[in-house]
């Protein structure tokens, strides 16, 4: 087997909050801890899937890795360097490398920016050799790529759907031709015909590119769908971890199997079955 | 007995671009003490049906057609009448509870006022009520909780306190609109639970509106499903799964991955049913 392109060591990321029920005239504050000793490796071409629920520290962790938030302690071992312990200059050639796709389509794109001025931004930063026509010629190789019309590259993130947005999101990450790309609930906020779009798009170019994802979503249905192997995260720590399989059949934690209990499937029969489940469940606790 | 007799309703908006036609034509009806859903992605009318239904369209939004409760038309009602039909007859949670609740009040004053204003309760009377409601919602320490301000819940919490402001009046039917959207997936499970169990004890109809299917199947009798404010579909749950009539409901099925089943790829759902095949 080969190395891992990422490995994540007791990852832990602390808040300093104000404590409401410690006394005294001074405000005193506590930890929080949203990310409390995370460890995982991630191979290349795998896809990862992230599950949790809000407030677990799902994203806290993917953006501590590229350093959007400041981790408390631990390692993050990109092709054999710690990313945490890198300068800033040599963070910034890597962030090439590892690019990220967000939740809500339309906010993660500058309003005043044309969709073709948002996917040429990182050739901007990290390749400065590359002249205007061959950037161009990228960006509308990039767009037909996402399935979008080269056509529309003068246009504003206003004139397009939630679904184009978030194709143009995913232009944007790939247009550096990275390794690794971090998706913090990239479908969560389009509509399922949009969604079953999306996520056959992210797959088939992760096939063709071979490119490793860390894919962060609440709908566990979506990352089973999706995931190699998912991570479950429960109050900042990593409760199971295994093949999508052996978490879905076989879930070991009992937030997970609560979790696996709870997501709802779209077959009458089977769900009224689950839910007089849950409602002896209830009963007995 | 049918609670809810809907009939040809139509939604339209005078906006700057022309008049937009919502919700075309839409005709159901609902059975005491049952669940309809109506499902559909953004857009597609579900709520503006709905919100036509209570007269909570905003100025521009005109709405015709008929829309029966118990055998009397309240489509279109002056605000004065169909005061008397919403909380006491009709009630609607929505889905945001921290947006549909008041951030400055206390539960306690949001509940109470309800009762006081419909039911012409004394203060003592309705806060005993409403923490008796609390308490069939299943907010643990209701009594004192019932004190405390929206931020102080969590999002569930929340929406078990709107769940128990709208059946304060024993209304014969609730309107919840998307009512678990918001919430992380154990949660919405045990509201969706919650409000079952309470449809068995209080006997009141509901009408889901959703984009979930999942949390359709395992909830309504009926189920209606809607696109550009059409309906394409409308018929028993467990028929309409097992068997979708209409190309969108079934690629809206196929389309939605599932725990319980794998596939290679998510089929999409196809338009080619649109004069023209684009949507």
């Amino acid at each position: 087997m080969s190395e891992p392109i990422l490995s994540v060591r007791d990852m832990k990321v602390w808040f300093d909050v104000r404590d409401d029920e410690a006394g005294g005239i001074f405000p005193k504050t506590k930890k929080l801890k949203a990310v409390d000793g995370v460890s995982f490796d991630l191979m290349p071409g795998e896809t990862l899937g992230i599950v949790g629920e809000s407030g677990c520290g799902k994203s806290t962790l993917a953006r501590s890795i590229i350093r959007l938030v400041k981790a408390t302690s631990g390692e993050a071992i990109w092709m054999g360097r710690d990313l945490l312990k890198l300068s800033d200059a040599d963070m910034l050639a890597v962030r090439k490398d590892i690019q990220m796709i967000f939740q809500d389509p339309l906010a993660s794109l500058n309003p005043r920016m044309t969709c073709g001025e948002i996917i040429a931004e990182p050739l901007k930063t990290h390749f400065k050799g590359m002249g205007k026509a061959e950037r161009r010629e990228k960006v509308s190789m990039m767009l037909e790529k996402v399935g979008m019309d080269p056509a529309q590259i003068n246009r504003y993130p206003h004139e397009f759907s939630g679904g184009q947005c978030q194709r143009i999101g995913i232009a944007r990450a790939l247009i550096t031709n990275p390794k690794l790309i971090i998706c913090d609930e990239p479908v969560s906020a389009l509509d399922v015909s949009v969604q079953a779009q999306v996520v056959n798009l992210l797959m088939g170019l992760q096939e063709e590119l071979g490119i490793s994802l860390l894919f962060i979503a609440h709908d566990l249905s979506v990352v089973k769908h999706i995931s190699d192997r998912i991570m479950v995260l429960y109050f900042g720590n990593v409760v199971e971890i295994g093949t999508a399989q052996q978490v879905i059949e076989d879930p070991q934690h009992e937030y997970t199997q609560k979790l696996i209990a709870s997501v709802p499937i779209p077959d009458p029969r089977k769900e009224m079955e689950r839910r007089e489940i849950r409602r002896a469940k209830r009963a007995a606790s | 007995m049918n609670i809810l007799e809907v009939k040809n309703l139509s939604v339209t908006f005078d906006t700057p671009d022309g008049d937009v036609h919502a919700v075309k034509d839409v005709s159901f009806k609902l059975w005491e003490g049952k669940t309809l859903a109506i499902v559909g992605e953004s857009g597609s009318g579900k709520s503006q049906s709905a919100f036509a239904m209570l007269g909570l369209l905003p100025k521009n939004g005109h709405a015709a057609g008929s829309v029966k409760y118990m055998g009397n038309e309240i489509l279109n009602l002056p605000e004065a009448e169909m005061n008397k039909y919403r909380a006491n007859e009709i009630a609607m949670i929505f889905q945001d509870p921290m947006t549909s609740l008041n951030p400055y009040m206390r539960i306690s004053k949001q509940l109470t006022e309800v009762l006081i204003h419909h039911k012409g309760m004394s203060k003592r009377e309705a806060l005993g009520e409403s923490i008796r409601m609390l308490d069939a919602v299943q907010i643990p320490d209701a009594a004192n909780r019932v004190h405390m301000y929206p931020h102080e819940f969590s999002g569930g919490m929340r929406q078990r306190v709107m769940i128990a402001m709208s059946l304060l009046c024993g209304p014969k039917l609730l309107i919840a609109d998307e009512p678990t959207t918001a919430l992380d997936v154990t949660v919405q499970a045990e509201i969706m639970d919650l409000l079952i169990d309470l449809q068995e004890d209080f006997g009141m109809a509901i009408i889901l509106i959703t984009h979930d299917m999942g949390i359709v199947a395992g909830t309504c009798e009926d189920t209606l499903v809607m696109f550009g404010g059409n309906v394409m579909e409308y018929r028993p749950t467990i028929d309409l799964f097992e068997n979708p009539q209409h190309p969108y409901t079934k690629g809206l099925l196929e389309a939605v991955p599932r725990l319980d089943v794998d596939v290679q790829t998510l089929s999409t759902v196809s338009y080619d049913f649109l004069e023209g095949g684009k949507k």
